[in-house]
């Protein structure tokens, strides 16, 4: 139930974005978010956006990932 | 990028297995709080992996499993009620009462049961019906509170005087701490939840480390960002460096959502709450305030005292009060596969997509 998946805002209307969710479609509430944009991932749970995902730090985490890898081995 | 092929690497995947394996000689047991974990944990085979030193315990955190039998009768009575429609989050419908579940009232007694999946839905619903009194079954943890306070909130400015929320939201960070407070189980690190992070950040946490000195990580729900958790909590251990850190940085911040916190705490505020299988504890569950008790499903129908206030949900052999509290697993169940399963659920644990029960029965040889 806390299910929450990463979706990619494609149009913004006042506190509603439609989404896309693996081609399909649908809305979302806006309501707990700040400065999303059209493009922008978001975490989309029960109908409303929680958290715009950070590219950034998903970039950062991955680098130190590979690196966790290859220094410990 | 998409953010979830990136995290399921399977080279990467196998460089962390092979890095947590090298680490781990002493036995460490660590509890994945959150259901949504478990059922990663079981989807991508991650306890085979890893070295039998290391044990995943699963515990409190599926919304639907933890709703105590009275709240889902207090449930049925209102969906029973004239001129109701009531609305439920799909998991919950299955979830058995102290008599019966929401689903076979349904079928019974003719009541207008609705599943929707966002409260947005049953506020079109309210809006669609104004002779009829719509109520939505509350339920879930800090993830979903929010939305249902922006719900609450947006009823509120349209000026919808049929809609009610019967709210058994459940807090996270208590329950931590009652578990621990219980002494049952032994837990030497937590996986802590990624999505009611989101919502509530690291500081919650931060008196498990400090009191109970167990280290806490923060994680995102793909086997890279599992298996780095786990990485993490086995290095903590080792080192002896005990606090609240964060793998799951692209959704968590620190501080969380400020702006969800703050419509949280608009809306809602804390009161005791009955778990299923555990029982009360304090300050863990979510009461509508006084500024919009008009939508309190509570205060708007006369509920009968209900028979039996204790915890119904010990009453046949499901043991999952004992799986929620991380003392046993569900095969320790004599209905385990034999009378209970997915198809018919007996507890709450089974019916739950994210239940501990569902997760061995769905993934387990
Ligand atoms: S297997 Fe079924 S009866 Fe046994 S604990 Fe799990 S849900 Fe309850």
């Amino acid at each position: 139930m806390c299910l929450g998946i990463p979706v990619k805002i494609m149009k913004i209307s006042d506190s509603l974005a439609v989404v896309e969710i693996g081609g399909v479609k649908r809305q979302a509430s806006l309501a707990l978010v700040e400065d999303v944009r059209v493009g922008d991932y978001v975490i989309l749970h029960a109908g409303f956006a929680i958290q715009k995902v950070d590219e950034d730090d998903a970039r950062e985490s991955l680098r130190l990932l590979e690196e966790i890898g290859i220094c410990d081995i | 990028m998409r953010y979830i092929d990136e995290f399921c690497d399977p080279g990467l995947a196998k460089r962390l297995v092979e890095s947590i394996n090298r680490l781990s000689d002493k036995e460490i047991v660590l509890m994945e709080v959150c259901g949504t974990h478990t059922m990663a944990i079981f989807k991508h085979g991650i306890k085979k992996l890893l070295a039998p030193s290391i044990r995943l315990v699963s515990g409190p955190g599926c919304p639907v499993c933890v709703t105590a039998a009275q709240d889902i009768d207090v449930a049925r009575w209102i969906s029973r009620q004239k001129d109701v429609i009531f609305t439920t989050f799909g998991d919950m419908i299955r979830v058995p009462g102290g008599a019966s579940s929401l689903e076979r009232q349904k079928g019974q007694e003719g009541a207008d049961i609705r599943v929707v999946y966002s409260i947005l839905d049953a506020l079109d619903i309210a809006r669609n019906n104004p002779t009829k009194r719509v109520v939505f079954f509350g339920i879930g943890f800090e993830t979903t509170a929010p939305s249902i306070a922006s719900g609450i909130q947006l009823a509120s400015k349209q000026g919808l005087d049929n809609f009610f929320v019967y709210s058994c939201h459940k807090l996270i960070p208590p329950a931590m701490k009652a578990l621990l407070e219980s002494g049952e189980v032994k837990i030497d690190g937590f996986i802590c939840p990624g999505h009611v992070s989101t919502i509530i950040g690291a500081k919650p946490y931060e008196f498990i480390a400090e009191q109970y000195h167990i280290p806490c990580v923060i994680t995102g729900f793909e086997p890279l960002d599992i298996l780095q958790a786990i990485l993490m909590l086995v290095k903590a251990r080792e080192s002896g460096q005990v606090g609240v850190e964060i793998q799951y940085t692209r959704a968590v911040k620190h501080e969380g959502n400020v702006v969800a916190q703050r419509i949280l705490a608009e809306v809602f505020e804390p009161i005791d709450a009955v778990w299923r299988g555990i029982g009360v504890i304090p300050d863990s569950g979510l009461k509508i305030r006084q500024e919009y008790s008009r939508f309190d499903a509570l205060l708007q129908f006369e509920m009968p005292e209900m028979s039996d206030k204790s915890d119904l949900s010990n009453l046949s052999d499901c043991i999952c009060g004992l799986i929620l509290r991380g003392i046993a697993i569900p095969t320790d169940c004599p209905l385990f596969k034999t009378v209970c399963n997915t198809e018919n659920p007996v507890g709450a644990c089974m019916v739950s997509l994210e239940g501990t029960c569902a997760a061995y029965y769905k993934y387990s040889p």
